[in-house]
């Protein structure tokens, strides 16, 4: 039954970092028929072996509450929280860009890159290399610029986010 | 409680008997071996050796659902796992405890598509609750343990462990780890107070309140299942059953209205619809109940109890959501209302008394036996005639027969009713019966059946030969799919596309080559003689039970209606064209 808007939710996902979590966790996604728009994954806790997924989905708010619902009856997951809803929080994306071009498309390349403060990381006479870390827009937005500029390649993480202030979920 | 290093195999055993196991269902083969051999040496559980892997896996949800144990299975690698996918998704579907234990290839052949190699945690991930792949000795005990927990805490559920060969066959050390609290798996029994405070005001205010108990009921226990019957009696409220509920309440008390959903009572039906209180306890709001979700129960405000926070809000928005078990939520509720003193609005509770009668007076169930043909009925009711004062219990396969047994049996207790309800498998019935059979060895097992349904797993009456299982297959044989019959007959102009069930095999003839007991009925005459017969036989019995071929299963709920659309038989006045909308449905 959909009720409301449709809406876009980053949740955490804390779990065991054992074999074929994170297989159930997309499973579950695709089986159920829910978005992914981004997934990241990876141990936080070398000594209890937690490995923390950050997804960004989207969906009408009674979706929103089924896929959290959902996640916290996995066996291996240890604590779900939706950071969209939670207060405010940070989203952040780290994004490695390759551009290719001579002459003024790449003076003009580089000069973006120093708005947008992405750092030349792999150089050669025809290609930059930028690393750049920001929000999801941030990151659209600076790729866009790159576009008639030579942009050749795009690699990047997906969101990870953490809550704003002291609390830790 | 560290003990001597011993054989994988034999850690599995001791496992299982520290878990209170008696009986596994299964069947050997290569990567299962050494498990075997552990067994052999043991002699400590009961093995009950299936046909086919799909039938252990149904015979132990017979067990486990009329037992409320955990039903164990054991099967070997490769297609012994692949075949208990099916039983595994039914599990799922209706939420019986099962732990399925698999053979699998060494560890270091995983992955190389050697000899009946399969990915079974891969394959298995949507179709259990959850699984494991045992690649150490050391993980053994605990994982075992943690199996049977994840199985049945909670909403209870099938869970698989796989296990390699070399697993089995390296020693380690044994260690009990029964009881333990799980690091991250503890579902919460006790509801929220002011959920369950919340649920009371709007009952106690509902002028027209109605109970909609389900398969949590069950699932909960028979002291569950007694509180509740007990609280539902302490308000003089109403109540229908789902398919999976049918015996948490009793069904010949006046207050239980029967069965809902597509098949189920008009009564039941219409006063989901008009109801402004609905008290949902241990149910899902399955498509077969709800019908056309925007039409549902347009006026209600509901009251939802369940032990899985997933299966809230998920088809139906609900007023009170209530997480628990429903033992704890039903004791809380009880204390409440005696606490408060509350007396429910009585005329008001009895006007609507009279409206629910007046729906009782369509007498739905109604049909002609005006010939010497038996009608598939007509049997369910002489057979139930025969049984009620006896200790029985039935199990089902799928289809019409599945949906009369519903409606013409009753059912006083719990955990005397297994049927496929969520995935609706045919050829669940004759193993199920095994399972309970197993179980209850001096009790009445019935499995209804349909010809077309029988013969999904036909093989296992060598099964309850070899094991001397008295259990009796009442086959309701119309010669055809009755349900495909039915709905093409409704939806698709009559056009019985492959529902005709050609070249049928001599049930009596079968039974006798299996070394059971075959009897048949082809005449209202001889129904009575029959089943006094088949009750009468110490051993297995196929009753053969011809019927009207052109039946069709009413009243019914056509697909994508509404429960106040619902049509009462084929001379319904009624009766509308099947919406689009509906015909795309299942």
């Amino acid at each position: 039954m959909e009720q409301g808007k449709v809406q876009r939710h980053t949740i955490s996902v804390l779990v065991d970092n054992e074999a074929g979590v994170l297989a159930r966790v997309i499973g579950l996604f695709s089986g159920r028929g829910y978005n992914i728009e981004s997934l990241t994954v990876a141990e936080v806790d070398n000594q209890a072996h937690f490995s923390r997924i950050t997804v960004v989905t989207s969906g009408t708010p009674m979706i929103i509450e089924q896929i959290k619902n959902q996640l916290r009856r996995l066996v291996p997951v240890h604590r779900v929280t939706d950071l969209t809803l939670d207060g405010p929080s940070l989203e952040r994306e780290l994004v490695l860009v390759k551009v290719r071009g001579t002459g003024e498309k790449r003076v003009e390349s580089l000069r973006i890159a120093d708005i947008f403060r992405a750092r030349v990381v792999d150089s050669t006479i025809e290609s930059f290399v930028f690393e750049m870390t920001g929000s999801t827009e941030k990151l659209n937005a600076f790729i866009n610029l790159m576009q008639p500029l030579g942009l050749v390649e795009v690699s990047r993480t997906g969101v990870v986010a953490i809550a704003r202030g002291a609390e830790a979920i | 409680m560290a003990s001597e290093p011993i054989l994988g195999a034999e850690i599995i055993v001791k496992a299982l008997i520290d878990q209170g196991v008696e009986v596994i269902f299964g069947y050997p083969g290569g990567a299962v071996l050494p498990l075997y051999d552990a067994l052999f040496k043991h002699n400590q559980i009961k093995h009950i050796l299936v046909r086919h892997e799909q039938a252990a896996v149904h015979a132990a949800e017979g067990y486990a659902r009329s037992t409320g144990k955990v039903g164990v299975v054991l099967v070997t690698s490769g297609p012994g796992a692949t075949n208990a996918v099916t039983g595994l998704t039914d599990a799922l579907m209706d939420s019986i405890p099962i732990v399925c234990l698999t053979g699998q290839v060494p560890t270091h052949l995983i992955g190389n598509d050697a000899f009946q190699e399969a990915d079974t945690t891969g394959i298995t991930r949507p179709c259990t609750k959850h699984n494991y792949l045992v690649k150490s000795v050391d993980d053994l005990s605990r994982t075992i343990h943690e199996a049977f927990h994840v199985a049945r805490s909670g909403r209870p559920g099938p869970v698989v462990v796989d296990l390699p060969k070399d697993v089995q066959q390296t020693a380690g050390t044994y260690t009990n780890h029964a009881g333990e609290r799980h690091r991250s798996y503890n579902p919460p029994v006790k509801p929220d107070r002011q959920q369950v405070e919340a649920a009371i005001a709007l009952m106690a205010s509902a002028k027209k309140p109605l109970f909609y108990i389900g398969g949590g009921v069950v699932n909960s226990g028979p002291a569950a299942a007694q509180l509740l019957v007990d609280f539902i009696r302490l308000t003089g409220f109403p109540c229908t059953q789902t398919l999976m509920g049918l015996g948490a309440f009793p069904g010949s008390d006046p207050l239980s209205i029967g069965m809902l959903g597509m098949h189920g009572m008009y009564e039941a039906n219409w006063a989901m619809h008009d109801c402004d209180v609905m008290i949902n306890i241990g149910a899902r709001f399955d498509d077969r109940v709800t019908g056309k979700v925007s039409a549902f129960s347009p006026n209600s405000k509901k009251i939802h109890v369940d032990i899985d926070p997933s299966s809230i809000n998920k088809n139906v928005r609900v007023d009170v959501p209530v997480v628990g078990d429903v033992g704890h939520v039903v004791e809380e509720m009880m204390r409440i209302w005696k606490a408060r003193q509350i007396r429910p609005d009585a005329k008001a509770l009895s006007a609507w008394w009279d409206q629910i009668n007046k729906w009782r007076g369509r007498d739905c169930l109604k049909y002609k036996q005006d010939s010497e043909i038996i009608k598939p009925q007509y049997a369910l009711e002489r057979l139930y005639s025969a049984i009620k004062d006896r200790d029985f219990y039935i199990t089902t396969e799928v289809g019409q027969h599945q949906m009369w047994a519903a409606q013409f049996l009753k059912f006083e207790k719990p955990h005397h009713w297994m049927t496929s309800g969520g995935l609706g498998t045919m050829g669940y019935g004759l193993p199920a019966a095994t399972g309970v059979q197993v179980a209850h060895p001096d009790s009445l097992v019935i499995d209804v059946a349909g010809e077309a349904s029988i013969m999904m797993n036909i093989q296992e009456l060598s099964t309850l030969v070899q094991y001397r299982l008295p259990v009796k297959i009442f086959i309701l044989n119309n010669r055809w799919m009755g349900m495909v019959r039915q709905w093409q007959e409704l939806l698709h102009g009559g056009r019985y596309s492959e529902s005709y069930s050609d070249a049928l095999p001599d049930f009596v003839k079968l039974a006798d080559a299996f070394g059971a007991h075959g009897l048949r009925a082809s005449k209202t005459s001889e129904l009575d003689g029959i089943i006094k017969q088949m009750i009468d036989i110490k051993g297995p019995v196929i009753v053969d039970v011809a019927v009207d071929e052109k039946e069709n299963c009413f009243p019914m709920i056509p697909s994508g209606a509404a429960h106040n659309e619902m049509l009462l038989g084929p001379e319904d006045q009624s009766a509308k064209p099947i919406s689009e909308e509906g015909m795309v449905l299942v």
